[in-house]
């Protein structure tokens, strides 16, 4: 019994400081990170320390800047969850994009189309369609991959093409609103998520937002599924001689990723942009891969680390007006940060030689 | 109708068939050599993108557009060697890897446009490389339209297509590079240098995606514009899937999709079709011979991370 216990504790302990190195490999990426690009602005003429503090100031100085940088975090923790989900499962969901529009697409017209339904059932119907509709998406690669073993990196990156362009069509002819701008109508006021810290657009979304980090945490920790999908992830074939159809798995997995992506995609409309604008992501799928590996592939590691890219650009923003750096060091700094987190091998090399 | 139809099908749009497939298939063949040692190489469009900065940003300071497209060459050889030291040397995820260059470039390009030029949106114009018109040729009627006149790029690229296939397939170094795709550990008992392999075909991929950004920005354009590649980069990967891994397919996906993008801007500028369902074409056919529905395709390598005993 004491045996037992102490083993138990041995491996808790084994646990904890193997994720407290995760995490410290996570900060070294970041640091390395901004070292770079403080020697990018370094050579181009600008003071890194005045940029980095003006940066900083814009995205946690006030009320302003936090309700901001939480607005520009909400899209990136739905997709970067949804990049996680589908990687635990050791699938490799890249299109988190396509899903993530689709879904904001089909709300809008959730949105447009059924107005006269009270609010208490216009709202979650939204969210509803569109999370469904990005899952479906997501359904068609892991059909692919299912059937054929078309390989998820390719099928999901060209979908989002395919999504692109289909929403791209759809705003551009059949459901075009008057005026020049590709866009639809604006949502019915029913369909509208309220916004929680004006003059900011942060919106409910942000809720909707922690409350899946909550969910995923528990799904992956705590649910059958969620184990068959890590058992999927970690060793496919032992996985299948265990009774766990992988099949299956595979399906759930993108199923479940590409709902959350289109989730993300509901929330950004009814919360922010009110009506679905043409262009109007600027990538905020591609960031969830980049967000869920910086944060670990851990449901509250994405939420940091979606804080963390938010603050880049809103805090990017302030920083730009204030001492004219331009804007585009703040996506130097997050393909920097993909860069380095992309290696581990590079940075465990790093500390180690540091160690000695 | 009969009228509208001349309109759509003309020399004209099959001479811009061919100037669009050329960044297409010089990317596609650099994907290739990439693939074929075992390294996905999502990057192209991030290489294409700053190749084609550093082309113009040499031709503004020389005067020079060959200088320029040897800087281009040269650029995208930089990130290839990037990409491979975190895939190769630190045996990193080449798919996130990747996704860093694409956002990289965007990042980098724009920032050094708003330092050179004082814009985040274009360059200013600079020389680019001049047409030229072959005798003869140029005088053969329908043909000579076609392809009588155009920048050299565009007939570098059947050259370099077929020099592909030569180096892949004729002669001892293309089977080192299939063997290490294909098999990295019989490779290296066969006394192969996997590692220096892999390298070689990741910074080979960048050089020709490198070409592709020349093309762009010294050829088409005459200066570099944000974001000017479009995602030709990714249609890139899509033709080599499409064009199965292998020189001369590569050469007729990319003409193909090449079309495709001709024929896109035609209609547009007519007003006849919407644009969006013929730029879909290029992904909706690679999920469709990805599902097997055109033809079977199987990549050349399972893109492991090779590791010595």
């Amino acid at each position: 019994m004491v045996e037992k216990l102490t083993g138990a504790a041995r491996k808790t302990l084994a646990d904890m400081r193997r994720s407290s190195e995760d995490a410290l490999f996570q900060v070294a990426a970041i640091l390395l990170a901004f070292i770079v690009g403080a020697l990018v602005l370094y050579a181009s003429g600008y003071d890194p320390v005045l940029a980095y503090a003006a940066m900083l100031k814009g995205a946690f100085g006030d009320m302003y800047g936090i309700g901001q940088t939480l607005t520009q975090a909400t899209p990136i923790i739905f997709t970067s969850l949804a990049f996680l989900i589908s990687s635990k499962a050791g699938l490799f969901n890249i299109g988190a994009e396509g899903q993530f529009l689709m879904g904001a697409f089909t709300s809008s017209l959730v949105g447009i189309y059924l107005a006269g339904l009270p609010w208490i059932l216009h709202i979650p119907l939204a969210l509803l369609v569109g999370a469904v509709a990005g899952g479906a998406w997501g359904l068609i690669a892991a059909v692919l991959k299912a059937r054929f073993n078309a390989h998820e990196v390719i099928t999901t990156m060209m979908l989002s093409y395919v999504a692109a362009y289909l929403t791209g069509y759809m705003v551009n002819y059949p459901f075009k609103a008057p005026g020049w701008v590709s866009q639809t109508v604006k949502i019915a006021p029913t369909a509208e998520f309220p916004r929680i810290l004006p003059p900011t657009q942060l919106s409910a979304g942000i809720i909707v937002a922690l409350a899946l980090v909550a969910f995923t945490a528990y799904l992956l920790r705590k649910t059958i599924l969620g184990f068959e999908l890590r058992a999927i992830g970690l060793n496919p074939s032992a996985a299948e001689s265990a009774g766990i159809s992988i099949n299956r798995g595979i399906m759930m997995a993108m199923f479940l990723s590409g709902t959350m992506a289109g989730l993300g995609g509901a929330c950004e409309i009814l919360g922010v942009h009110r009506r679905f604008i043409e262009g109007f992501s600027p990538g905020y799928g591609w960031d969830g891969l980049a967000v869920a590996l910086v944060g670990g592939l851990d449901p509250v590691g994405s939420l940091l680390a979606s804080i963390l890219f938010g603050a880049l650009r809103s805090g990017g923003m302030i920083m730009t007006r204030a001492t004219k750096v331009p804007l585009d060091i703040v996506i130097i700094l997050q393909a920097l940060v993909i860069l380095f987190v992309a290696a581990p091998m590079f940075i465990r090399s790093l500390l180690k030689r540091r160690r000695k | 109708m009969m009228v509208n139809l001349l309109d759509i099908i003309s020399v004209g749009l099959f001479a811009a068939a061919i100037r669009m497939a050329t960044p297409i298939v010089y990317a596609a063949l650099g994907g290739m050599f990439s693939e074929r040692v075992g390294v996905v190489n999502i990057g192209m469009e991030g290489m294409m993108l700053t190749s084609a900065l550093g082309g113009v940003t040499v031709s503004y300071y020389t005067g020079n557009p060959w200088l320029g497209v040897a800087a281009a060459v040269a650029t995208g050889g930089l990130l290839g060697i990037i990409h491979a030291v975190v895939t190769v040397k630190y045996a990193g995820n080449q798919i996130v890897s990747g996704t860093g260059l694409n956002i990289l470039a965007m990042g980098f390009t724009a920032y050094m446009s708003q330092i050179l030029w004082g814009s985040r949106g274009a360059s200013e114009r600079v020389t680019g490389i001049k047409d030229i018109t072959i005798p003869i040729l140029s005088d053969v009627p329908v043909i000579g339209p076609i392809i009588g006149t155009h920048s050299p790029l565009v007939y570098l690229m059947p050259v370099v297509t077929i020099l592909c296939y030569v180096v892949l397939f004729k002669t001892p170094l293309g089977l080192h590079i299939r063997a290490v795709g294909e098999h990295p550990t019989a490779a290296e008992t066969a006394g192969i240098d996997v590692v220096k392999i892999k390298y070689m075909g990741v910074i080979v991929s960048g050089m020709l995606a490198g070409l592709g950004g020349a093309f762009l920005s010294l050829s088409h354009l005459n200066l570099f514009a944000r974001g000017m590649t479009g995602g030709r980069g990714f249609i890139a990967l899509a033709a080599l899937i499409f064009g199965k891994w292998m020189p001369f397919g590569v050469l007729g996906a990319g003409l193909l999709f090449g079309f495709a993008d001709a024929l896109q801007m035609r209609l547009q500028s007519l007003g006849i079709l919407p644009p969006q369902i013929i730029l879909m074409i290029p992904y909706v056919l690679t999920v469709a011979i990805l599902a097997g529905v055109v033809g079977r395709a199987r990549p050349p390598s399972d893109y492991k991370p090779y590791k010595r005993d």
